[in-house]
């Protein structure tokens, strides 16, 4: 999971950019057998341990997903901490400090 | 829910994953993933409208019976996506006390793609990419105050992105 977590306007925009198969159950392989859906479930972002996000998701999300957010307030040096769990019960937890938008 | 432990619960999804392919198990992988959540995390209260095949009963799933047009549903989509697999949709909305945004694209095997709950402290500002089958539209609704407010957008797809 990479995740990049700018403070701008007064706000913390958050981009999470999650690699997942995200398969639908739909798609066949060579041999023409069936792939199963495997596919991130719940995604879930906190700020310095509070919950400020939660989203769930359908199969319909693209293969390694790309989810961006705003968090009200913030600082610089906060803690942004996403996890996401996925139907087959797989789980994966990643943090990312806040920082200040890059120099134009 | 009774306590089983995580070797168990992966032996039953491995034994589900096997038994049955196909539309049977996509019904099956979401009730099976509904038991092998930890105890502590939210269940999704919405997970049987993921499984729902159009639009309409995704939103009977949802009991969303009334929503109207709302100009302040900002939905953004790509007029022309030349890739299906990822469309990239963004949804923001003006009305105030917006606490829940959900991302839908007509014509898809699985309608319902997300459901944003607005928590407090988080704008009702989000972006993410979809798969799209086929042309057909993007549709993105909020709730505020217990009221649902639509906005919707078409998007022409050159190569469809579900596969299959």
């Amino acid at each position: 999971m990479r995740i990049r977590a700018t403070l701008r306007s007064g706000r913390i925009e958050v981009r999470v950019l999650i690699a997942h198969p995200m398969e639908t159950g739909l798609r066949k392989d060579e041999a023409g057998n069936p792939i199963p859906a495997w596919y991130i479930t719940d995604v879930t972002a906190r700020v310095n341990d509070r919950i400020v996000m939660k989203t769930a998701w359908g199969t319909a999300v693209s293969k390694d997903p790309l989810l961006v957010f705003h968090v009200l307030g913030g600082a610089v040096g906060d803690r942004v901490t996403v996890d996401w769990i996925d139907n087959r019960g797989d789980r994966r937890t990643d943090e990312a400090t806040v920082v200040a938008p890059a120099s134009p | 829910m009774p306590h089983v432990s995580r070797r168990r619960r992966r032996a039953i999804l491995n034994r589900g994953l096997g038994i049955a392919l196909g539309v049977a198990a996509r019904a099956g992988l979401g009730a099976i993933g509904l038991g092998v959540r930890d105890a502590d995390a939210q269940e999704a209260p919405d997970r049987d409208a993921f499984a729902a095949r159009s639009v309409a009963d995704a939103l009977a799933r949802l009991r969303i019976l009334d929503v109207a047009d709302s100009p302040d549903v900002l939905l953004d989509a790509p007029d022309i996506a030349e890739n299906g697999a990822v469309v990239p949709v963004s949804v923001r909305s003006r009305i105030a006390h917006t606490d829940a945004i959900f991302v839908l694209l007509d014509r898809n095997p699985f309608p319902l793609a997300a459901r944003v709950d607005i928590l407090d402290g988080l704008a009702p500002d989000v972006a993410l990419r979809v798969k799209m089958a086929e042309t057909a539209a993007v549709i993105a609704i909020v709730r505020a105050d217990g009221r649902y407010w639509r906005a919707q957008r078409d998007v022409k797809i050159t190569i469809g992105g579900c596969g299959g």
